[in-house]
């Protein structure tokens, strides 16, 4: 982002950060990565991409062929915007390297949610070639089909700095589908994604982020979310295929009355994979809500299940469901719900549980009918299903197809 | 028809029920009674092929086969069914998932909505199976996925307990279906095996044979509800002592 007027102090404080260990994951040395410094072309029409790559972006729901139930689409390979494009009115997608010249405005919203100095890797992206998508709903506008943005990483070996803008104007609706994924089924990677969300006044945004790495890929997102009075924000995250190193915290603070804010997760882990992912929430003002659901699968992987929830204001509520499931012998999960509660008049729960699936269960299956494997199979699959309130029933069913189409590899 | 022979089972190594002998004739209905503890749902259980419930000795045979060996899904794909007394929850599997799971693929929507339409679970389809329901409801849903699964033998672990009395009525409603005491004798096929301690079951569900079942063997056999009538009277320990009257070798 050659443009970006960024003042000295970002810099600065990025550089002062350069070295900043993350407070969870593995602490990766950004010596192993380089800086890609291919450059993608232009793709004025998407479904002219290869097959191949189609078919690793459909993987993470992303359509290029049959765009029709999409308002807007977002490509970008390594650190270059490839394709942007809208279909439909009161909602602008470009990247934030455009966006930047268009609006003098949007520097304001820059590290305003996340701190540059989070650790090594916000830092990285500052200091760094970077791009992004710029989503925004104008004011009042609904968009009925989400957007969808897509992160591919194309060369070997590369860190992908990623820095996101998305902005909800006041009484807008958005949906967006991101996908991630790499070109590569064995290359290693690192992909650094910066999100900052602001959902204005009544807005409401939705937010489906599907990740298809591969084995070797790290991964450390970053995304903050700012909700204001009456605004909803609900998060999905649906993490099945194998990653190396996946970490990351998302992080929403509800700063206006009667802000919602939901984070729905489902983690699988296979042999290799090592995750630490959680959701936090800051219910910093009155009435605002909030909801963290997560399930997680090992079959062999490493999971550390996080969730947080702070209460700020009076008559804040909040609830965190976290719960696991051990298949076959070896795998962890280690479930971490924390609550913290500031002042009186505050409703905070959570439950957790980590366990295999009950035999008695299994059998109960099977004295209709099923078999071990089909009885074993429709528990996993409801162990999987979480409904989604407030989810259109489009991107409910697109959801479902999504894990759907990656349960057999959990079986 | 089901036929029981010298059954003795075991649970965790410790033997429950020892040398049982019980023949069902195809569309007849027994009924099983007995204090806490007898081995009756471990009679049942072992009939249905649950792995805890091991058959140290003896056979069952269900339409002339030999079923000992089968296992759980097998013996329910061959046509016998167990309404659970308490059943586990299922946390994301739908109770309409659970139907449409018994009609293997033989039904539609529509048939699934007339079956909780007349179990009084229409609210319940989308719900988790099991998943808060009342003592109630897990009995009409229990009999709502057996009256999809039509098995030619259904067994029922105490199917009245914790019913409220407007919900017996329906429950009896659902066990004659299952059990077809519609059809005229000669045309019934279904069989079914009633556990029962308080016997309420029996003023809604007609059966012919009765027996006591104390300390895992069969006491006694015939009407049920002469039975019924003895039990209520002189309770339990009656029967125990006539039982071990006539078996004066029993340990």
């Amino acid at each position: 982002m050659s443009k970006i007027k960024t003042s000295k102090t970002f810099k600065d404080k990025a550089k002062a950060a350069e070295n900043k260990a993350a407070t969870y994951g593995d602490d990766i040395d950004l010596n192993n990565y380089v800086n890609p410094d291919e450059k993608h072309p232009y793709q004025k029409d998407p479904s002219q991409l290869a097959a191949q790559t189609k078919e690793i972006m459909l993987g993470a729901g992303i359509m290029l062929d049959d765009p029709g139930q999409r308002s807007a689409t977002y490509l970008q390979m390594d650190n270059t915007p490839v394709h942007f494009s809208t279909r439909q009115d009161g909602v602008e997608v470009m990247a934030v390297s455009q966006a930047l010249e268009k609006y003098d405005w949007l520097t304001d919203y820059f590290w305003k949610a996340v701190a540059i100095d989070s650790d090594k890797y916000t830092a990285n992206v500052e200091l760094n070639n970077n791009d992004g998508y710029f989503i925004r709903s104008l004011p009042g506008q609904k968009t009925v089909y989400p957007v969808q943005a897509c992160l591919y990483m194309a060369q070997a070996k590369a860190i992908q700095n990623v820095h996101n803008i998305i902005i909800a104007e006041e009484g807008s609706e958005l949906h967006i589908i991101t996908g991630c994924a790499t070109g590569s089924r064995d290359e290693p990677g690192l992909h650094i994604g910066v999100s900052e969300f602001f959902i204005k006044k009544g807005a409401k945004v939705t937010f489906t982020m599907i990740h298809n790495w591969n084995p070797e890929i790290a991964v450390r997102p970053r995304t903050v979310t700012i909700v204001e009075e009456g605004g909803l924000f609900l998060s999905n995250y649906l993490l099945m295929k194998p990653v190396n190193s996946l970490q990351m915290y998302p992080t929403a603070r509800c700063n206006g009355k009667k802000a919602t804010v939901r984070y729905n997760s489902i983690l699988v882990a296979g042999k290799g994979t090592n995750l630490d992912v959680g959701s936090r929430v800051f219910l910093n003002a009155e009435n605002s809500r909030t909801e963290i659901i997560s399930r997680a699968i090992t079959t062999g992987g490493n999971i550390t299940a996080r969730g947080y929830i702070e209460g700020n204001a009076r008559d804040v509520k909040g609830h965190l469901e976290c719960r696991g499931l051990i298949l076959g012998e070896k795998g962890t999960i280690y479930a971490i719900p924390e609550l913290k509660g500031n002042l009186a008049g505050i409703d905070l729960s959570h439950e957790a549980a980590v366990g295999k699936i009950a035999e008695e269960e299994v059998e109960y299956l099977m004295a209709r009918g099923l078999t071990k494997d089909e009885a074993t199979a429709a528990i996993v699959r409801g162990f999987l299903r979480v409904d989604i309130e407030g989810l259109p029933p489009m991107l409910s069913a697109e959801l479902k197809k999504a894990v759907e189409a990656s349960e057999k590899e959990v079986m | 028809m089901l036929r029981i022979k010298d059954l003795s089972v075991a649970v965790e190594g410790k033997e429950i029920i020892h040398d049982i002998n019980l023949t069902i004739q195809t569309g007849e209905t027994h009924v099983l009674f007995g204090p806490n503890g007898a081995g009756k749902s471990t009679l049942l259980m072992a009939i249905m092929g649950f792995p805890k419930y091991q058959v140290t000795k003896g056979s069952i045979s269900f339409r002339d086969r030999d079923i000992t060996g089968l296992s759980v899904d097998e013996r329910a794909r061959l046509g016998i069914g167990i309404s659970f007394q308490r059943p586990p929850v299922v946390r994301g599997v739908k109770t309409r998932d659970m139907v449409s799971a018994c009609l293997k693929g033989h039904g539609d929507r529509e048939t699934i909505e007339k079956l909780a339409e007349r179990a009084d679970l229409q609210e319940f389809l989308e719900r988790d199976i099991n998943y808060g329901f009342s003592g109630g409801e897990i009995k009409r849903s229990e009999l709502m996925q057996l009256l999809a699964q039509r098995p030619e033998l259904t067994l029922l672990d105490e199917p009245e307990s914790g019913v409220d009395l407007v919900n017996i009525a329906l429950i009896g409603e659902l066990m004659n279906d299952l059990l077809e005491k519609n059809c005229p004798i000669a045309e019934r096929r279904c069989m079914g095996l009633i556990i029962t301690h308080t016997g309420h079951i029996l003023d809604y569900v007609n059966a012919r044979t009765g027996y006591v079942m104390c300390d895992g063997t069969i006491g006694c056999v015939g009407d049920p509800h002469e039975m019924l009538a003895t039990i209520r009277e002189k309770g339990y320990n009656e029967c125990i002592k006539c039982y071990l009257g006539r078996i004066p070798l029993h340990e």
